[in-house]
C-alpha cells in the first residue's frame, strides 16, 4: 500500500531478546535493512531518532470495536479506535468477532472483516468468539481456521444463559480446537454464581454501579480460571485467559504454569493501571464507566501485583479489552446495574502505563517491556516475526519510543471519542514520538496523519510454535495403556435386569449414553504384551517410590475366592 | 447433663463398670484416672472412685483410655446398581466396634426424585434393627428442586439431621449444578446445617471415560485415568467459591489427593469454614494397585475420588491431618464383594465403587501419624473422635471422656501390632484393601454405651442395640463465625443524585433475532424486566462517610498517590 522509503538513524533498537545501536532501512512496507552504515537509495527520508528507543509497534490483542449493545455500536469503532491504537503506539490490533448465539460465524466473521477492511488504519486480525457450542459450529471453526486465517477462539464461562459453555461443552470445545491448531481465548468468570449474586444484589435495593463488583467477587474469576486451566490440561490444549483483572486470578495462573501447564494470561490497561475503588464514586458517570467484566479488582494493590507478574514473564501479553460506550449508553443501565453496557477505554494507553508503572520503576527492562507490548502477542498468535520484531524482512511496524516524556491523560487530548477517560488527569511516564505502521509515518510531533481502509487482515496460521509445541510432544508422550490381564474367571453378581427406581440409567457413574456402546475392543482377547510387569510408566511420580511395606501388603493372593 | 433422644431404645444393659489403672486421653489433656460407668454413661472420673460394690472392674493398665472412635462417613445400606453393598448395618457396625469405633454416620442415598424423608425413614427402620453401636444419618442430596425446601426443614427441624451431602460427580445422575449448589448452600446456612460435598468435576470425568473406552482401557486403570487429581482439586477449589459465596459452612468428604488437600488447607489460611476429611484408605493405601495384574485386586480399590497413584499421598496427609490442615478421619467404607465388583469387569465404569476401611481406620491413623511421632495422643483423639463430634453437633455427648458424656470408650494398646488380613477381618467380603499390613495400636477393649463390646479377642455386639443420635442444627463449633459473618457481610449501596444525564434510546431492540441482544446475561428470566424493589435514589437512606465501601476491608490499605479516577472535578456530563 505504500512505497514510501524511510532511513531512521541512530536509535537504539530495542527487542525482546536484546537492545542495540543500529540504523533501520525501510522499503515498501518491509524493514530491509538493519544495521550501521547502511547503504541507501538517494532521496529516502530520513528520521533522526537521537538515541531514543526503536521498538517493534504494539500489538494490542484484545479490542471490541465492533461489538453492538442492544444495537448501539461503540463509539469507538475501526476508524475511532485504530486512530488512538496508534497515537498510544500500536499498529496492529486483534478484534473479537462477537456473534450472537444463533448467527453464523462464518457470516458475522465476513461481516466484521467488511467493516475492519473499510475502516482501519493500522494492520489487524480477529479473534472469533463461540456463542454457544454445538455441532454446526464445528464445522464453521474448521472453516475458520484453514481457510480465513483464524487461530484463536474465545469461550465463555460467565453470561448465563447468553454465552456461558457448562464444564461438558467446554471439555468438548477445548478438544475440537486444540485438533484444529487454535488457541482457547477464555472469559473466566463463574456465570452461575454471578447471576445469584446479581439476584440477591438487586433484591437489596443495590442497583447502582457497585453492584458489579459486588456480584463479581474476584474469586468467582479465580475460580473459573482454576477450572479453565483444568479443562485445558486434562485435553491438553493451551489456554489463554483474557483479561486479568485480579491478584487471586492471576495467581492462580501463575501457580498453574509452575506444575507446566501451557496457559497465557492478559492482564489489560485498566487492571494495570487503575483500581475498583471507582465504582462507588458518587458520580454515576464515572462509576458506570469503569463497567467492564471481570470487574476491577477492589484492592488498590492489585496493578502493582500484575506488573511484578509481567515483569518475571508469570503473565505474558498486554491487551487493553477497549470497548468504548458513551455516557448516554452507560446510562441505560441507570437503574439497574446488570444493564449497562461493559468495557473500558485503555488502547491508547496502553504502552504508556506499562512502561510508566514497571520499565520506569525498575521492575521490567525494556526487552521485557517489547515482550509484553508486543512480541509475546506475536507469538503466541503465530504473527511471528513477521509482526513484534525489528528485523529484515519483518513489517515496517516500527515505533520510536521516549521514556522519559510525561504526558497526562484526558479525555480533551485523546483520540477516542469517548467523553470520560478512565484515567482522566493520571500521568504517564512514556510516550511514542514517532509511529510507522506498514513503513508509512503515522504519527509524528503529536499529530496522526492516517487514512482510513489502509489497514489489512493478517491472517494467521494454527499451530503457533509458541503454544502448540509443548502440546505436540506431550500428545505423542502421554499415550495412555491398559493392563494385560488374564481373563477374569471368577463369579459375576447377577444384577437385577430392571432397575427397581425411576431413574433412567441405575449406573452411578456415567451418563446414559457411555453405557450403550460395549468399549470397542476387548484387551483380554488381544494379544497385546507389554514388557514390564505393570504398565504405569504414565505414573510419572512412580519413580520415586519410598513406601516400605507396600501400602496393598504383601500378600500374594493370585487366585479368588 | 442430659441429652434427648436416648429414649426410643429400652436401656438392654445395665451393665455398672469401673476401669482402672489407665491414661485417660482427650483431645486437650491426658491424665490418669478411673472411670465409673453407669446406665451407658460415664458416672464418675477420678482416683479412689467410691463405687456400688458387685461392679466390673476392667484393667487398663498399661493402655490409654480414649472415647470411641466416630466414623462419620459410611454407606452401609446405599444400593449401587440395584446391588446391596456386602456390609450391611449389622456387620458393618460390628467391624466398627472391634476397631475401636463406636459410632458411626452413614450416608442416606435416596434415589434421584424420590423423597428425602421415605429415604431416610427406610434407612432408620433397618439401622434401627441391625445397627449394633450408636449412629446418626447424613442425607444425600441426589436431584435438587425447590419443593425439597420443606423436606429439609423437617429433617433439620424435626429428624435430628444436620448434614447434608451433594455431589459434584456422577453427571446425570447426582450431579449439581453451581446455581443449585449455591442455592443448596444458602439454604442450608439458614437451616444451620452443614454443606458436605462429594468433590469431583463430573463433567471432566465424563468425557475422559468416554474417551478411555474409545482407546480400549476398560480395565480398573481406567478408573483412576478418568479421575484425575485435578479434577478432585478443581471441584474443592470451586466448592469453597461456592461455599465461602453463600457464607456456608463446608465439609469435604474423601480427601484423596495432595492437591485437594493443599486446596483445603489454603482455603482455611484465608479464613474460611471448610474442613476436609481425608479417609482410611487414602491414609494407609495408594493408587498403585489399580495396575495390578490381579483384576480382582485392582477392583477393589475403585473408589471415588481415587486413591492416588502418587505413592507419596498418604505421608502428606497423615502431615496434614497432624498439623489441622485437615480435620477428621472416615472410611468411607463401602464394600462390594468381588463378584460385584466383577459386574464391571469388562467395563471400569460399571465397577461398583468403594472400599473397606471402618475397622482399619483408628489402627491405621495411629500407626501413620502417630507411632512415627507425626501427630500426639491428643490430636489423635481429635481426627479420630473429638473434630467430628464438635463439627457434627454431638460434642460432648461423643467424643470425650468427661462426667456426664456417653459411655463409648476404648482401651488401646500402643505398644503391640495387629496384621491386617481378609482372614481374620471382620466383613463378609474377601478383599481386604490393607491385606498384609501391619499396624501398630488396636483396640484391646470397647465399650459401647456402657457394655463390654469387645475384651481381648472377643467380640460380643448385639444386632440392634445401636441407637439414632439426632444432632441439632447450627453446631457452634462451626456456625458461630457464620452467624457473626452473616451480620457482617451485609453491602450497601452508594446514595448518589439522580442521573439526569441523556440515555441512549434502546426503543429498537426489539429489532435482532436473538430474545435478549444484551451482552451480558440476566440474572434470570424475568430478573431483568422487573425493576429493583426499591429505588435508593428516593430513599431516605443516610450514611455518615462519603463512600460506603467499608465492607471492603482492603480499602484501609489505601495507599494510592494519584488517586486512578484522576483528580477532575466532573460534575456534570458534557
Amino acid at each position: 500500500t505504500s512505497n514510501e522509503r524511510l532511513l531512521i538513524k541512530g536509535g537504539r533498537v530495542v527487542n525482546d531478546d536484546q537492545s542495540f545501536y543500529a540504523d533501520v532501512y525501510v522499503e515498501d512496507g518491509v524493514i530491509k535493512q538493519v544495521g550501521e552504515n547502511l547503504v541507501v537509495p538517494g532521496g529516502v527520508r530520513v528520521v533522526e531518532a537521537e538515541g531514543r528507543m526503536v521498538i517493534p509497534g504494539g500489538i494490542d490483542t484484545n479490542t471490541c470495536l465492533n461489538k453492538a449493545y442492544l444495537d448501539s455500536p461503540p463509539v469507538d469503532d475501526f476508524y475511532q479506535g485504530t486512530k488512538a491504537a496508534l497515537a498510544g503506539g500500536t499498529t496492529m490490533i486483534i478484534d473479537h468477532v462477537t456473534p450472537q448465539p444463533g448467527t453464523s460465524l462464518l457470516q458475522v466473521f465476513e461481516q466484521w472483516q467488511e467493516v475492519a477492511d473499510r475502516k482501519c488504519c493500522c494492520d489487524y486480525s480477529l479473534h472469533v468468539d463461540i456463542p454457544q457450542w454445538d455441532e454446526g459450529v464445528k464445522d464453521e471453526l474448521e472453516v475458520l481456521v484453514q481457510e480465513k486465517g483464524i487461530n484463536s477462539f474465545q469461550v465463555y464461562m460467565a453470561y448465563k444463559d447468553l454465552f456461558q459453555m457448562t464444564d461438558t461443552q467446554l471439555y468438548e470445545a477445548f478438544s475440537f480446537l486444540s485438533n484444529l491448531g487454535a488457541v482457547v481465548l477464555v472469559h473466566a468468570e463463574n456465570g452461575d454464581l454471578i447471576a445469584q449474586e446479581q439476584k440477591k444484589i438487586l433484591e437489596m435495593g443495590i442497583t447502582g454501579p457497585e453492584g458489579h463488583p459486588l456480584s463479581r467477587p474476584e474469586e468467582l474469576e479465580a475460580e473459573a480460571v482454576f477450572r479453565a486451566i483444568t479443562i485445558g490440561n486434562r485435553v491438553n490444549c493451551p489456554v489463554y485467559i483474557t483479561r486479568v483483572m485480579s491478584k487471586s486470578a492471576a495467581d492462580t495462573l501463575t501457580q498453574a504454569r509452575r506444575k507446566g501447564c501451557v496457559v497465557f494470561g492478559e492482564p489489560l490497561t485498566a487492571s494495570l493501571a487503575t483500581d475498583g475503588s471507582h465504582y462507588w464514586n458518587r458520580n454515576w458517570a464515572k462509576a458506570a464507566a469503569c463497567v467492564t467484566s471481570p470487574p476491577l479488582s477492589p484492592d488498590p494493590t492489585t496493578p502493582q501485583h500484575l506488573h511484578t507478574l509481567l515483569a518475571c514473564g508469570d503473565l505474558q501479553v498486554v491487551g487493553s479489552g477497549h470497548c468504548a460506550y458513551s455516557t448516554a449508553q452507560k446510562a441505560i443501565g441507570k437503574d439497574n446495574f446488570t444493564l449497562i453496557p461493559e468495557g473500558t477505554n485503555g488502547l491508547e494507553e496502553r504502552m504508556g502505563f506499562v512502561w510508566d508503572r514497571a520499565a520506569a520503576l525498575g521492575k521490567m527492562d525494556e526487552n521485557q517491556f517489547v515482550a509484553v507490548t508486543s512480541t509475546n502477542a506475536a507469538k503466541i498468535f503465530n504473527l511471528y516475526p513477521r509482526k513484534g520484531r525489528i528485523a529484515v524482512g519483518s513489517d515496517a511496524d516500527i515505533v520510536i519510543w521516549d521514556p522519559d516524556r510525561i504526558k497526562t491523560i484526558t479525555a480533551k487530548l485523546q483520540q477516542s471519542a469517548l467523553e470520560y477517560n478512565i484515567f482522566e488527569g493520571m500521568e504517564c511516564r512514556g510516550v511514542p514520538v514517532l509511529v510507522v505502521s506498514q513503513g508509512r509515518v503515522v504519527y509524528e510531533d503529536d499529530k496522526l496523519n492516517v487514512q482510513q481502509g489502509t489497514g489489512r487482515f493478517i491472517p494467521r496460521k494454527p499451530f503457533p510454535d509458541h503454544a502448540y509445541q509443548r502440546i505436540n510432544t506431550r500428545n505423542k508422550v502421554i499415550g495412555r495403556q491398559a493392563v494385560s490381564r488374564g481373563v477374569y474367571d471368577g463369579p459375576v453378581y447377577d444384577v437385577p435386569s430392571t432397575p427397581k427406581y425411576i431413574t433412567p440409567a441405575p449406573s452411578a457413574k456415567t451418563s446414559p449414553t457411555t453405557q450403550q456402546p460395549p468399549p470397542i475392543r476387548n484387551l483380554h482377547q488381544s494379544n497385546f504384551s507389554l514388557s514390564g510387569a505393570q504398565v504405569d510408566d504414565n505414573v510419572p511420580r512412580r519413580s520415586g517410590h519410598r513406601i516400605i511395606a507396600p501400602p496393598g501388603g504383601r500378600s500374594n493372593i493370585t487366585s479368588l475366592g | 447433663m442430659s441429652f434427648q433422644g436416648k429414649k426410643n431404645i429400652p436401656r438392654l444393659t445395665s451393665d455398672k463398670l469401673i476401669i482402672k489403672g489407665g491414661k485417660i486421653v482427650n483431645d486437650d489433656q491426658s491424665f490418669y484416672a478411673d472411670i465409673y460407668i453407669e446406665d451407658g454413661t460415664i458416672k464418675q472420673i477420678g482416683e479412689n472412685l467410691i463405687v456400688p460394690s458387685g461392679v466390673k472392674t476392667v484393667d487398663a493398665y498399661g493402655h490409654i483410655v480414649i472415647p470411641g472412635g466416630i466414623d462419620v462417613n459410611t454407606s452401609l445400606q446405599a444400593p449401587h446398581m440395584g446391588m446391596s453393598p456386602a456390609d450391611d448395618f449389622y456387620h458393618g457396625t460390628r467391624a466398627a466396634l472391634a476397631g475401636g469405633t463406636t459410632m458411626i454416620i452413614d450416608h442416606v442415598v435416596p434415589e434421584p426424585g424420590a423423597s428425602l424423608l421415605a429415604a431416610f425413614d427406610q434407612w432408620r427402620d433397618t439401622a434401627d434393627k441391625r445397627s449394633c453401636c450408636d449412629y446418626s444419618l447424613h442425607i444425600d442430596i441426589t436431584r435438587w428442586h425447590e419443593g425439597m425446601f420443606e423436606e429439609l426443614e423437617t429433617l433439620v427441624k424435626d429428624h435430628g439431621v444436620n448434614s447434608f451431602l451433594v455431589y459434584m460427580a456422577y453427571k446425570d445422575k447426582y450431579q449439581s449444578s453451581d446455581s443449585q449448589m449455591y442455592e443448596i448452600f444458602s439454604i442450608l446456612r439458614d437451616l444451620g446445617a452443614i454443606a458436605q460435598v462429594h468433590a469431583e468435576n463430573g463433567d471432566i470425568i465424563d468425557e475422559e471415560q468416554k474417551k478411555l473406552l474409545d482407546l480400549g482401557i476398560t480395565g480398573p486403570e481406567g478408573h483412576v485415568l478418568s479421575h484425575s487429581e485435578e479434577v478432585e482439586t478443581e471441584a474443592v477449589y470451586r466448592a469453597i467459591t461456592i461455599a465461602k459465596q453463600a457464607n456456608c459452612p463446608l465439609y469435604v468428604t474423601k480427601v484423596m489427593s495432595k492437591p485437594a488437600a493443599d486446596v483445603v488447607a489454603k482455603a482455611r489460611k484465608k479464613g474460611m469454614v471448610v474442613y476436609g476429611e481425608p479417609i482410611t484408605a487414602s491414609l494407609g493405601t495408594d493408587g498403585s494397585h489399580y495396575w495390578s495384574k490381579n483384576w480382582a485386586k485392582a477392583a477393589a480399590f475403585v473408589m471415588s475420588p481415587p486413591l492416588s497413584p502418587d505413592p507419596a499421598t498418604p505421608d502428606y496427609l497423615n502431615s496434614m491431618l497432624s498439623c489441622g490442615d485437615l480435620q477428621v478421619t472416615a472410611s468411607a467404607h463401602c464394600t462390594f464383594s468381588t463378584a460385584q465388583k466383577a459386574v464391571g469387569k469388562d467395563n471400569f465404569t460399571f465397577i461398583p465403587e468403594g472400599t473397606n476401611g471402618i475397622e482399619e481406620r483408628m489402627s491405621i491413623v495411629w500407626d501413620k501419624a502417630v507411632a512415627t511421632g507425626k501427630m500426639d495422643e491428643n490430636e489423635f483423639v481429635a481426627v479420630t473422635s473429638t473434630n467430628a463430634a464438635k463439627i457434627f453437633n454431638l460434642y460432648p455427648r461423643k467424643g470425650r471422656i468427661a462426667v456426664g458424656s456417653d459411655a463409648d470408650l476404648v482401651i488401646w494398646n500402643t505398644k503391640e501390632t495387629k496384621t491386617f488380613s481378609a482372614k481374620s477381618h471382620n466383613l463378609t467380603v474377601e478383599m481386604n484393601i490393607f491385606e498384609g499390613m501391619e499396624c501398630r495400636g488396636f483396640p484391646v477393649v470397647v465399650i459401647s454405651q456402657g457394655r463390654i463390646i469387645l475384651e481381648g479377642e472377643k467380640l460380643d455386639v448385639m444386632e440392634g442395640s445401636g441407637r439414632f443420635v439426632p444432632r441439632k442444627a447450627f453446631p457452634d463449633y462451626v456456625y458461630k463465625r457464620i452467624k457473626a459473618r452473616s451480620r457482617m457481610a451485609e453491602a450497601r449501596g452508594v446514595p448518589r443524585g439522580n442521573y439526569d444525564g441523556p440515555v441512549h434510546d434502546v426503543i429498537s431492540m426489539t429489532k435482532s433475532v436473538p430474545p435478549t441482544p444484551t451482552t451480558r446475561g440476566p440474572s434470570c428470566p424475568g430478573k431483568t424486566t422487573a425493576g429493583p424493589a426499591r429505588n435508593l435514589h428516593q430513599s431516605g437512606f443516610t450514611l455518615s462517610g462519603t463512600q460506603m465501601d467499608d465492607h471492603i476491608p482492603r480499602r484501609t490499605a489505601q495507599r494510592i498517590v494519584a488517586p486512578p479516577g484522576g483528580r477532575s472535578n466532573i460534575t456534570s456530563l458534557s
